[in-house]
């Protein structure tokens, strides 16, 4: 399923799966409906589908399953648009159009040897976990893991229920929220002052992944960079508007970048200075 | 450009009206031929069967928003420079269906949309459009992903350029590197002069074609008027774009204070973008058929200077004009270099021309060249 034939060939998948996850944001299971399509599929933590549903549109949703596990395709989707807003009011088993994947991944075989932390906000988590997932399936080739995961409160936070198992595996998990409610005994504010704090014991080996609001990831890069991480050590994943996908319909554009192309990930020092620039 | 050798090989075909020779030569082998014609008060493309159909006597004269056409009183076929229409409504037609989907009992059929456009030959394609064509060739077939829709039609288009023998006032392809003269990527080349045509020979294809009309070998005065023709367009072109070093310079002011001066002067109206040859943002709409509940996703002609066009999230991320106008100007003169090897602009002035208040690109860059104060 290389897009290199023709990037609008669209394949028919079915939801298979439907799993609410916080208000507003639910985790879709998408299987082929031909068995070909599916052998035929794969993906690296950190690239994305498009989503199509006939006669409502497309939207670019990241791949947040586990690239290793063929059977379904995970979306974890939040409600901001017309076509996101259809998809959450359709049943189980109903049929869509799927294009992809596509984009850059998480370069995670160049973060062999080294520690690494990953830095999530909101509904930033889920393209990472594809990543989580094969760290941790990998999880002697590299050093120390931590996930650092801000959400606006307690309920906005996402995939908890795995927190335990990717703990136990190996991963330490930090939580931050900017609004504490009843029965928060946890942290509160920004996911920079989490990264601020936290012991790197090898800075000169750390490798920072980053995914969330714009703002939130220059913070972020800005933090790492004290601590010792240059941003050759840092990447992030970026959202622009993507419509085909393929780096032709020029609407994704920062800078030279096309997002969908040379990115979603890219490497933090071949776009700060393109972030720096209000409304580029 | 380097000086214009005269070319020992090139042929003479005269008297004038023998263009319909090449006409009907290229129509016997297949090709729908496209050319300029009068149309809405502008020389415009379309197809032609005929050479009565080409502008004969007309000339264009332009200015930064203006665009008139005259008659000459002169038996010229090609004495005007270029249009609002760009051989980009071919090659990347402003609309044309890329998917489409049929409903089923359950779910949907994805389908690929039958495309079989015609086979073009271009008559009367300047320099300049050549140097468009093999920007978008870049853009569409060397840039990673290839275009089907794109490559069905650029492969087997036959190209006739006419080399300009006179410039608009908005030209500025010689600072483009770009014209006026055609150099190569031509089948067939023509230089018009008074009483006939000098062509020069491009292609086997562009040689099999001439094979078939009434030419002789051009005479050596025949060939050296051609050049005199030719040297024209290049003394009268007085517009020019410094592009030293521009693409850095650029990417270096990208908060020059000409950005806001620039956004207060522009309608965001898109014109630009539209007559831009180069130009190749898209959108895809969703057209369904009522009666059958088929849906074609028509892949239509985009601008950067829609408010929506960088929408995320439901708001624009470049929300003001002068946003716009920067993401326009430094891709078309920076990080186009960076995408794919060459500059976006090919000097041809037709965003000068068809912009309704008159900015000129080339003045936008001097200003930008200027330090901020």
């Amino acid at each position: 399923m290389k897009p290199a034939v023709s990037a609008w060939e669209t394949h028919a998948m079915r939801i298979v799966g439907i799993r609410p996850e916080i208000d507003g944001v639910a985790t879709y299971d998408l299987a082929f409906t031909e068995q070909a399509g599916g052998d035929a599929y794969q993906f690296r933590p950190g690239q994305f589908n498009m989503l199509y549903l006939p006669g409502v549109g497309e939207s670019a949703i990241s791949l947040c399953g586990d690239c290793r596990a063929p059977d379904v395709w995970k979306h974890t989707v939040r409600v901001a648009g017309r076509v996101t807003q259809t998809l959450a009011g359709m049943p189980l088993g109903s049929q869509l159009g799927v294009r992809g994947p596509f984009g850059t991944g998480w370069p995670i075989d160049q973060w062999q040897g080294m520690d690494v932390v990953l830095v999530a906000g909101g509904i930033g988590l889920p393209p990472l976990r594809p990543a989580i997932y094969e760290l941790l399936q990998r999880r002697d080739e590299f050093g120390c893991l931590t996930l650092i995961y801000g959400a606006r409160g307690p309920r906005s936070l996402l995939y908890t229920a795995e927190f335990p198992t990717w703990q136990s595996q190996g991963l330490s998990v930090l939580t931050i929220v900017d609004r504490a409610s009843a029965g928060w005994t946890g942290n509160q504010g920004v996911v920079t002052s989490l990264l601020e704090r936290l012991e790197l014991p090898n800075p000169a080996t750390t490798a920072v992944a980053v995914c969330g609001p714009e703002i939130m990831i220059r913070y972020t890069a800005l933090a790492a960079a004290k601590r010792g991480i240059v941003s050759e050590r840092v990447w992030v994943s970026l959202e622009r508007n993507m419509q085909c996908a393929v780096g032709l319909c020029g609407h994704c554009q920062l800078g030279p970048e096309f997002i969908c192309r040379d990115g979603p990930v890219l490497r933090y020092d071949r776009v700060r200075h393109l972030l720096s620039v209000e409304a580029l | 450009m380097s000086a214009d050798p005269i070319d020992n090989a090139a042929l003479w075909l005269g008297p004038k009206a023998g263009l319909q020779q090449v006409i009907d030569a290229l129509r016997r082998t297949g090709y729908t031929i496209v050319g300029p014609m009068v149309d809405q008060a502008a020389i415009v493309y379309g197809e032609i069967g005929g050479i009565e159909q080409l502008p004969r006597g007309w000339t264009d004269r332009q200015a930064p928003g203006q665009y008139r056409i005259e008659q000459t009183g002169r038996d010229t076929y090609f004495d005007y420079v270029v249009g609002p229409h760009s051989w980009k409504k071919y090659l990347f037609p402003p609309r044309l269906a890329v998917a489409a989907v049929v409903p089923l009992q359950a779910g949907w059929q994805f389908e690929r949309p039958r495309d079989d456009p015609p086979t073009y030959a271009f008559l009367g394609v300047r320099a300049c459009e050549i140097a468009a064509i093999r920007v978008q060739d870049r853009v569409f077939l060397e840039g990673g992903y290839v275009d089907a829709a794109y490559q069905r039609r650029r492969k087997p288009a036959f190209i006739l350029t006419v080399n300009c023998t006179l410039a608009g006032t908005n030209c500025f392809c010689a600072s483009m590197n770009t014209g006026p003269r055609c150099t190569e990527g031509f089948d067939l080349a023509l230089t018009e002069l008074e009483n006939g045509f000098v062509i020069e020979i491009g292609s086997e294809r562009g040689r099999s074609t001439m094979a078939d009309c009434d030419v002789r070998p051009a005479t050596e005065a025949e060939r050296s008027a051609g050049v005199a023709a030719r040297q024209r367009a290049t003394d009268q072109q007085s517009k020019r774009m410094n592009t030293d070093g521009l693409p850095q310079l650029l990417m270096a002011n990208l908060q020059h204070p000409r950005w806001k001066d620039v956004g207060e002067r522009c309608l965001s109206c898109t014109n630009c973008t539209m007559v831009c040859p180069t130009c190749f943002c898209s959108s895809v709409e969703e057209v369904p058929d009522l009666n059958t509940g088929r849906i074609e996703r028509q892949r239509q002609w985009d601008s950067c200077f829609h408010e929506e066009f960088s929408s995320l999230n439901g708001r624009p991320v470049r929300n003001e004009i002068a946003a716009r106008y920067r993401q326009w100007l430094t891709h078309k003169l920076s990080t186009w270099h960076e995408q794919f090897g060459t500059s976006g602009c090919v000097g041809c002035g037709r965003c000068i021309t068809w912009c309704p208040v008159g900015i000129d690109i080339t003045e936008e860059v001097a200003a930008l060249r200027e330090p901020a104060l």
